[in-house]
């Protein structure tokens, strides 16, 4: 067993949790924008519930893709050019919501505070959809001859797999920004949300424990059922807390659900980490896809170093913004004035 | 065109828009940690409103850069998925740093300013920016350090056809990189100047239009008419006081001193990174100059059919002798080779024609056309310089004029300042067309002193380029994409002249609340700042 792709094997997993995590619900929160939101206010209390740390949680995505290609070169190459067209239409929900959450409050217009509305909703939808799809064909496989490339046409990847992987991230977030929302906001908002993640949780899940399944009766092993077991016992248990009204534990407990669901899948196939549906033998190892123990090690020690730092400043970012948000604690929403109407009030001639 | 060209004409699309937003982002970045860090020094009012105003529109530009910064660190593997395999052992390792050690400060920092205002103590909230700023420039670092390995391969052997690194302290002080690098940084900072200055001077220049500040004439002794400029307030209008003209004023002269500052800059690193060029990629060199022959001449202007490969129609109409020789090797007698003798040795060194490998696809065994297109090169190389150039003296001229407390009353003038904001951003996408275009045929350019041994470090682009993705993929994501970034630059410009024109007042609501009276609102405004809440809102950048 080679030691340092295995280890960069679980950084690259743990980050991809990490994202899926963090902005899971910053994901969740955006598509609720049309979802679950009555009226301007609602929708301002959401979108600044993840105005401090939307952007922080989005770069772990950009980091779980870096890592992938420093420590696993093929298997960023092969994937990434294998889901072009998916992931094009990640990247454009990704600007549109990115653009959206800064650009929303800046016209005062109720047009075109909508329109950006549905970008938030619909790029969240998107991305999350896109990146589901692209995991869960990460842990199936995908059309791959010897040197990596995709066979069978731009749309070879679309399979009941890929969309079921997407379907459950879009699940899970909804429902994760559902619990996030009950956490961060006071008032009617909470209590709304509060039920509607109560009422919904066993529902979106549901995609989520098939996706498991899924993979574990294909290519599974005695410890990754357990890990899906423990998913499966972390979901329930955090549906009944949240019954009993024990918001932060039952976020904790959704977070359970997402790690070890994630290890059970991403587990299942190793020490492959992009299989090859056309032939085993061009499938993608952590041992045929990654980099030199010395890049490896590098990385290592640099990861060492900057993770711990990243967890701390942004765990404290939460901490500073731990204040719930209601209604009442948005400010009032003021059009900009041009300079040109200075003279219309002065009255004064050039 | 096939699946290579739409790549490369995507992949520079989307860097040289990416790299509108950047230089921005890290120059305003760094005035507004600057003017903060003064406010908090000193407690005037005018640098709290300067903080706030720059401060908006550099968070309206920010984003920008963040959305276009993630399809560049995809479409290595997108759409260039040959190279990610090749280069990844050692290119992958400074964009994963970048992200992890610089972009997560950048974004988590920047998330606590925007909001921290009344959370954050004022020196914590202050630190806040300048880990934003700082991270920013790390990840130009990183980047760069990447960039500067395509340009010149160190630290590394061929280990089965593969580079491989095995010295990584020589990959991240690359002397490529470390000149890059406070060359990209000037650069930065010389958008951030014109910007500064463009937009003062619009608000100077609307401040007397609106007879807000006017000029008498002050009886005075000798040949030359002396004026006074007198500050005025607009009543009821948020924002146009007395402190709102220090507010331009101060803006519009650390402009002018950062774009200057900028130019000095950019010169003595430019000339540096010549010099490197001169010996790691002589052809870049001969094609900036469309330089057919050995010499020793600079042109300033040449004629002729650029477009011909061996420089065979180009004819120098206007050159400035032994200047060449100046930027290639510091004195003034140095024969710099041309393109028609260094044609010969490429060939020798690299081949005549592309290898007979499935990789290449159609082009396998094709001629390799060593000189850049020079149309590019040429012209590249001097609007870089010119656009640089040109930023400074309007600088210049810009401090002179505003010697008095205002600027001129001419408004072709205040157009002129407002549209020069866009001269050191053609510079910088000049300066970067002309360094990635330069190095073609090469994706991963050769690096001399390893040349004719075995393990010589390069590859051509032709082999760079996703063998599993078709061309109809590519176009559509080009197409998708460019129309997207064309759409978005107008709601950024659009927003960022809203921005402007409402002066501080649009960016501190406060203001407006202060006032005595409310001017009339927009069509598509409801009644506002009556109803608003009290100062110690938990939010104070809220959305």
């Amino acid at each position: 067993m080679d030691t340092l792709p295995t280890v960069w094997f679980c950084a690259v997993a743990v980050l991809w949790v990490g994202y899926l995590f963090l902005e899971g619900f910053d994901l969740g929160v955006g598509m609720h924008m049309k979802l679950f939101a009555r009226g301007e206010g609602e929708r301002r209390v959401l979108l600044n519930t993840i105005g401090p740390v939307w952007d922080g949680n989005e770069v772990w995505l950009l980091t779980a893709g870096g890592a992938t290609f420093a420590a696993f070169p093929r298997w960023y190459a092969s994937l990434f050019s294998a889901l072009y067209l998916p992931l094009t239409l990640a990247l454009v929900a990704l600007i549109f919501r990115a653009v959206s959450i800064e650009y929303r409050g800046k016209v005062h217009s109720d047009r075109w505070r909508a329109a950006w509305d549905w970008a938030l909703s619909l790029g969240s939808a998107v991305a999350a959809f896109c990146v589901g799809a692209m995991l869960a064909l990460t842990t199936t496989g995908l059309p791959l001859d010897a040197n990596g490339d995709r066979v069978g046409g731009p749309f070879a990847w679309l399979t009941w797999y890929a969309v079921l992987g997407g379907v459950a991230v879009v699940a899970f977030s909804l429902v994760h920004g559902l619990a996030f929302i009950a956490l961060k906001t006071d008032g009617g908002i909470r209590a709304r949300a509060h039920r509607a993640f109560v009422r919904w949780l066993p529902l979106a899940i549901l995609p989520l424990v098939a996706w498991v399944i899924a993979v574990q009766l294909c290519t599974g092993a005695w410890w990754s059922w357990l890990l899906a077991v423990v998913a499966a016992v972390a979901a329930l248990t955090a549906w009944m807390l949240a019954r009993r009204g024990s918001e932060g534990r039952a976020f904790i407990g959704l977070a359970l659900t997402l790690a070890a669901g994630a290890a059970a899948i991403f587990s299942a196939v190793y020490p492959v980490v992009l299989p090859s549906t056309l032939d085993p033998a061009n499938s993608l190892t952590v041992t045929s896809a990654s980099s030199s123990d010395y890049t490896l090690g590098l990385m290592t020690v640099v990861a060492l170093i900057g993770l711990p730092l990243v967890l701390a400043y942004q765990t404290w970012t939460y901490w500073v913004f731990r204040r719930r948000l209601s209604v009442d604690s948005i400010p009032t929403a003021h059009s900009v004035v041009p300079a040109t109407l200075v003279r219309l009030v002065t009255g004064k001639q050039a | 065109m096939d699946a290579l060209e739409i790549a490369r004409w995507q992949f520079g699309i989307t860097t040289v828009y990416h790299f509108m937003m950047v230089p921005l982002t890290i120059g305003l970045g760094l005035v507004v940690a600057v003017l903060q860090t003064v406010w908090y020094r000193t407690g005037k009012d005018e640098f709290l409103r300067m903080t706030k105003f720059w401060g908006k529109l550099f968070l309206i530009n920010f984003i920008m850069g963040v959305a276009t910064g993630i399809v560049q660190e995809f479409q290595f593997g997108m759409a260039w998925s040959e190279y990610s395999r090749f280069v990844g052992d050692v290119f992958g390792a400074p964009l994963a740093m970048e992200a992890l050690l610089a972009f997560f400060v950048e974004s988590t920092f920047l998330g606590l300013w925007i909001f921290g205002w009344k959370q954050l103590r004022r020196g914590l909230h202050l630190a806040a920016l300048w880990c934003a700023v700082i991270g920013s420039a790390v990840s130009a670092y990183f980047i760069i350090v990447a960039n500067s390995w395509m340009q010149h391969p160190v630290g590394v052997k061929m280990v089965n056809g593969h580079p491989v690194m095995t010295d990584a302290w020589a990959v991240f002080t690359n002397n490529t990189a470390l000149v890059a690098v406070p060359h990209t940084l000037m650069g930065a900072l010389g958008v951030a100047g014109a910007f500064l200055l463009g937009i003062s001077w619009y608000h100077l220049w609307q401040r007397r239009h609106d007879g807000i500040d006017t000029v008498e004439a002050v009886p005075g002794t000798g040949r030359r008419r002396r004026e006074r400029v007198v500050v005025g307030e607009a009543p009821g209008v948020p924002g146009r006081d007395r402190t709102d003209h220090a507010v331009w004023l101060k803006s519009l002269r650390i402009g002018a001193v950062v774009a200057m500052i900028s130019f000095a800059g950019t010169a003595v690193t430019g000339d540096l990174q010549g010099k490197l060029m001169f010996e790691q990629q002589p052809m870049k060199m001969a094609a900036a100059e469309a330089a057919c022959h050995d010499g020793t001449g600079f042109s300033v202007l040449s004629v002729g059919n650029l477009g011909s490969r061996d420089c065979s129609d180009v004819a120098a109409v206007i050159e400035v002798p032994g200047l060449l020789s100046f930027l290639a090797k510091g004195d003034f007698t140095t024969e710099v080779k041309g393109v028609n003798t260094l044609i010969p040795e490429y060939e020798k060194a690299y081949g005549t024609n592309l290898p007979d490998n499935p990789l290449y696809g159609d082009r396998a065994g094709e001629a390799i056309q060593y000189v850049p297109v020079m149309e590019v090169t040429y012209w590249g190389f001097r609007a870089m310089i010119g656009f640089g150039a040109l930023a400074a003296l309007a600088a210049l001229a810009a401090l002179i004029a505003t010697r008095k407390g205002t600027v001129p009353q001419a408004r072709w003038l205040m157009r002129l300042a407002v549209v020069g904001i866009l001269a050191p951003f053609g510079a910088n996408a000049a300066g970067w067309i002309f360094t990635e275009m330069g190095r073609q045929p090469f994706v991963v350019a050769p690096n001399p002193s390893m040349a004719g041994s075995v393990d010589q470090v390069f590859m051509f682009t032709a082999a760079a380029v996703s063998p599993g993705v078709s061309a109809g993929e590519i176009l559509t994501s080009l197409i998708v994409l460019t129309l997207l970034y064309a759409a978005l630059m107008v709601v950024e410009v659009r927003l960022l002249w809203t921005y402007t024109r409402g002066g501080v007042a649009a960016a501190m609501p406060e203001l407006a609340h202060a006032a005595p009276a409310e001017p009339p609102a927009d069509d598509d405004s409801g009644p506002s700042g009556g109803a608003a809440k009290p100062a110690d809102d938990v939010l104070a950048f809220a959305y």
